[in-house]
């Protein structure tokens, strides 16, 4: 057992939480496509829909810090999500691999900033609204360079931006609060701050 | 059902190669492609990534049904440019309201289209001839990944699948209760909504209680760990890799001896 | 070397009031086989945790001394091998191979001894499949019997067993308990937790029961504690053999159809299968792991689409609605009609509070608040959960969650119930209330349809039998 002291070494329930943590995420997308596959043409069509769900991807991110709460957290919860979405067979396959490692460098500046000491809700959108950001510039230079810049390729990333900081950073702190009030969180520093029963 | 199993013959020669250097081999052919915009490069490198297939062992008609998301997503391309092209030089074809088809137009598309599949294709060829498990023991082993992590996220990946029954149960345990949407859309999100909870919730308790399995059985004891099966990188797997980067970039070569090369950037 | 010595010792799970186990005083040397006894909830589970070393210390408070071989078990984790009640929870690879692997890894085992130690491991168990076989693949027997695989590989000095046989079929069983018998060597320290006695006895040589409130109720030979003890044990929920228990056959004949299959199956998972169930009358499900006994009940249930043939409600069971085939009926009316008792109890919870699990049922189906608190309050007492009525579900002991899946049916006083395996795990007082429970229910005009490998349950309840065979196994 390693001591409760040291803050910075990650225990295995840790690894395994915030893989598990991204790894649920995939499940929930494929879910998403199960229940709703009527309609899952319609997204392709449909950009403001499209950047919504841009959010949901960006959430793994956002609650890995928050529920961990160590460095590398944030950054860690991304990169396997994508792993697990490129070994699913996802369109994009393995393009996605150096896009969730990108996508997550932006949230671990937000935590790191605090010097992983604060993970109130203002840091959270914080660190929403960078992986916001840098998901955007990824997919500025990347994928829409073809594109109409005034009319499509900056609204489209500040949607992202807007996107991320509200689905991912509120949407994730608020998440990671209602996780921990569930009770399984409870071997994490989140779920100390709760009143027990 | 999710399914993470590999789906080639596992016996073909590119598919055994070390999965490191298949991961390795993958990106460097799909983002060497990324600097370009024109149809042709991406055209010539579609045209190896369907040669080598049968190399890999996957079927064709295999790997139509893995990248038929793909489609989806160039249909996608199409619609937006139609509307929000930055360049739409050429012969006007079409031109009602926003919408708007030249031929510029036009063969932007068949460049961003042909982008996607050729970016995306060794992606999806490399992920359905890898195993996980041998993808973890090559990261740990031949690329110095740390292994409790690699092996952290593996042991999480083995969810997966009985995540998607999970997903199932939790459903029929909430029928059984009285619990259902009907026909209205707005119950119908709100219960997918409640779901996703519960399964999110399943899965970090499943995940509590494997790291006390796994530290039952002496992960993380400090002890130096070993390795049960060697993966080893050979001098296939570093030709495997110099092959990608000698044909993506004949591909761009190619491109730009033909003129018609538009970098990325500038 | 494995021995154990605790010292006062109890622990309290992080936001309980009461503690699990208190005051436990016990010595076990090198090489003994100790069988654990004690009613549900006494904190059994939570003692073999503690011994394991997998109490960490941020989730409870600890008092009095633990000790394997004079060390902490969270430093002397090597000695130690243990299968949990639920072996699902502790795969961790893919492949049945790499799991047993996985441990020697860990534990530095050269690369060169590993495989030769795992095929090993698994030979003494009588695992049927070769190790490249996906774990995600294996019946719930199976899993159990790999899991003690993977214990036995580490050759630890004390092996710890928490129910390894609850939910298998009769020969499984058999076959867990001869692979525990012949896996053992002469100096491995056992302790065993099971609540049937009479077929753990085999094992053991020593007895140890666990009062609830805290402390060592009984310790000795199985002879001299039952000689000693074994009225009072029975009394307090012990399966103290040739204490016999008391049937409850039905007092009427069975009155209307309920419910009807007919060819009903779901390929590959159940074959074709005629049923039927009257109002008044207790139907048993038998049949070895794997035959497609739960997936049966989750069609009768109306909660899984049949692959073929049918399922009908008679007007009886449905009025109006006796057309449509219950798995298109909507939720509440489900029901009200049909509760249905899943296999695994944990998943079967939907809400994070006892009484609200409790109370889910009779609020769908639009139960007044008033009348909803008075069926609660009845069935946590009925069921000795009224002092769990706040916690979560999910931390609930194995019986204790199973008791409360139970409950969850009878809530909305279903016409007809169906429960899959409704009394795996528990203690024999528990049991008794569950017969009789169910008996009542009978009685008063339900039917009630029970898959289970209980052989006592059958014997003491059910009115009709119907077994089912695995696909391969000849005609169904
Ligand atoms: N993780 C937990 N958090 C909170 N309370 C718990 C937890 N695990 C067990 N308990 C409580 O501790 C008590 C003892 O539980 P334990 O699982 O040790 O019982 P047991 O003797 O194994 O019972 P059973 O025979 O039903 O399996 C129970 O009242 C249970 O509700
Ligand atoms: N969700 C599922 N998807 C696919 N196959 C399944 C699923 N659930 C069960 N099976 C398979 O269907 C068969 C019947 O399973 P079922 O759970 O109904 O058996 P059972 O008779 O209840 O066994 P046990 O006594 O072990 O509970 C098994 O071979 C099982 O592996
Ligand atoms: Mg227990
Ligand atoms: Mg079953």
């Amino acid at each position: 057992m390693n001591s409760t002291t040291d803050t910075s070494r990650w225990r295995t329930i840790d690894i395994v939480v915030a893989s598990v943590i991204a790894v649920a995420f995939g499940v929930i997308f494929w879910a998403w496509g199960l229940v709703w596959s009527a309609t899952e043409g319609a997204f392709a069509f449909f950009p403001p829909a499209q950047t919504l769900l841009y959010g949901v991807w960006l959430m793994p991110a956002v609650i890995g810090g928050l529920v961990i709460r160590k460095p590398g957290a944030a950054l860690y919860c991304e990169t396997v999500a994508a792993v697990l979405s490129a070994l699913l067979g996802s369109q994009w396959a393995g393009t996605v691999i150096p896009q969730g490692i990108v996508q997550g460098i932006g949230a671990e500046l937000a935590f790191a900033a605090f010097r992983y000491r604060s993970f109130r809700l203002p840091t959270a959108m914080l660190a929403g609204a960078l992986t916001g950001l840098s998901a955007a510039l990824f997919d500025f230079f990347v994928w829409n360079v073809d594109y109409a810049l005034a009319d499509y390729r900056i609204p489209y990333a500040l949607l992202t931006i807007v996107s991320a900081t509200v689905i991912a950073g509120a949407g994730g702190w608020l998440l990671t609060r209602a996780l921990a009030n569930t009770g399984v969180l409870d071997r994490f520093p989140v779920a100390q701050d709760r009143a027990l029963i | 059902m999710i399914n993470i199993e590999p789906v080639a013959a596992p016996g073909a020669p590119l598919a055994r190669r070390n999965p490191v250097a298949k991961v390795a081999a993958a990106l460097v052919f799909s983002f060497t492609l990324l600097a370009t915009l024109d149809p042709v490069a991406p055209a010539i490198a579609i045209a190896i990534e369907l040669a080598v297939l049968p190399l890999f062992g996957i079927g064709y008609r295999v790997l139509a049904r893995r990248a038929l998301p793909l489609l989806l997503s160039a249909a996608g391309i199409l619609v937006t440019l139609v509307l929000f092209a930055a360049d739409r030089s050429g012969r006007v074809l079409l031109d009602v309201g926003p919408v708007l088809v030249s031929t510029g137009v036009l063969l932007t598309a068949l460049g961003l289209v042909l982008r996607v599949f050729a970016v995306a294709l060794p992606g999806v060829i490399v992920f359905a001839t890898t195993d996980p498990t041998d993808l973890a023991d090559a990261l740990i082993q031949n690329a110095k990944a740390p292994a409790r992590f690699a092996i952290g996220a593996l042991a999480a990946f083995r969810l997966v699948p009985l995540l998607g029954q999970e997903w199932q149960m939790i459903s029929m345990a909430r029928r059984a209760r009285g619990v259902d949407a009907g026909r209205n859309p707005v119950a119908k999100l709100r219960l997918f909504a409640s779901t996703a909870f519960a399964l999110l919730v399943g899965a970090i308790r499943r995940g509590t209680r494997l790291a006390v399995a796994m530290d039952a059985r002496g992960f993380d004891a400090g002890t130096p760990r070993t390795v049960a099966r060697r993966q080893r990188f050979t001098r296939a797997d570093t030709l495997l890799i110099t092959g990608a980067v000698v044909l993506a970039g004949a591909a761009l070569t190619t491109s730009v001896l033909l003129g018609t090369f538009r970098p990325l950037i500038g | 070397m494995g021995e154990v010595s605790l010292r006062g010792f109890g622990w309290r799970h992080a936001g309980r009031r009461a503690w699990a186990v208190r005051g436990v005083d016990l010595r076990v040397e090198a090489g003994e086989r100790v069988l654990l006894l004690g009613p549900s909830g006494a904190g059994k589970s939570t003692l073999l945790s503690a011994l394991a070393g997998l109490l960490p210390e941020d989730s409870g408070e600890q008092e009095g001394v633990v000790e394997i071989d004079g060390l902490d078990p969270r430093k002397g984790r090597e000695r130690v091998g243990i299968v949990f009640q639920d072996p699902e929870t502790q795969l961790v690879m893919a492949r049945c191979g790499d799991d047993v692997a996985f441990g020697l890894e860990n534990r530095g085992v050269p690369t060169d001894e590993i495989w030769p130690r795992v095929d090993e491991a698994l030979h003494r168990v009588g695992f049927p499949y070769p190790r490249d076989r996906n774990t995600a693949a294996l019946s719930g027997g199976e899993q159990q019997r790999l899991a003690l695989a993977s214990a036995l590989a580490l050759r630890p000095e004390l092996l710890l067993l928490d129910e390894p046989t609850a939910n298998l079929d009769p020969a499984g069983a058999d076959l867990v308990r001869q692979a525990v018998a012949g896996a053992l060597d002469a100096d491995t320290t056992l302790i065993l937790v099971e609540h049937r006695v009479a077929e753990a006895l085999p094992l053991v040589d020593r007895v140890v029961v666990l009062e609830p409130g805290g402390g060592v109720r009984a310790d000795g030979t199985p002879e001299a504690v039952f000689a000693a003890h074994g009225a009072a044990l029975a009394a307090e929920g012990v399966w103290v053999p040739g204490h016999p228990i008391t049937p409850r056959p039905a007092t009427a004949a069975p009155g209307d159809l309920l419910l009807t299959a007919d060819r009903l199956g779901l390929p590959p998972r159940l074959g074709s299968t005629d049923l039927a169930v009257r109002a008044g009358e207790a139907l048993a499900v038998r049949g070895p792991n794997g035959a497609g006994k739960s997936t049966l009940a989750l069609l009768l249930g109306g909660l899984l689409r049949p692959g073929t043939g049918r399922v009908t409600a008679s007007a009886e069971l449905a009025g109006a609605d006796h057309r449509t085939p219950p798995h298109r009926w909507r939720a509440p009316a489900l029901a009200r009609r049909i509760g249905s008792v899943f296999q695994d109890p944990e998943h079967q919870f939907v809400t994070s509070t006892v009484f609200d699990e409790l109370a889910l049922g009779p609020r769908r189906t639009g139960q007044p608040e008033a009348a909803v608190k008075e069926t609660v309050a009845g069935l946590l007492e009925r069921l000795r959960l009224a002092r769990l009525a706040a916690a979560n579900p999910y931390t609930l002991s194995g019986g204790e969650a199973r008791r409360l899946s139970v409950a969850t049916a009878l809530a909305t006083a279903p016409r007809l119930l169906i429960c899959d395996e409704p009394t795996f795990g528990q203690d024999r007082r528990t049991w008794q209330e569950l017969v009789d429970l169910f008996a009542d229910l009978r009685d008063a005009g339900h039917g009630v349809v029970a898959v289970t490998h209980d052989a006592d349950f059958v014997a003491a309840l059910a009115d009709r039998t119907v077994t089912l065979h695995r696909a391969g196994d000849g005609d169904r």
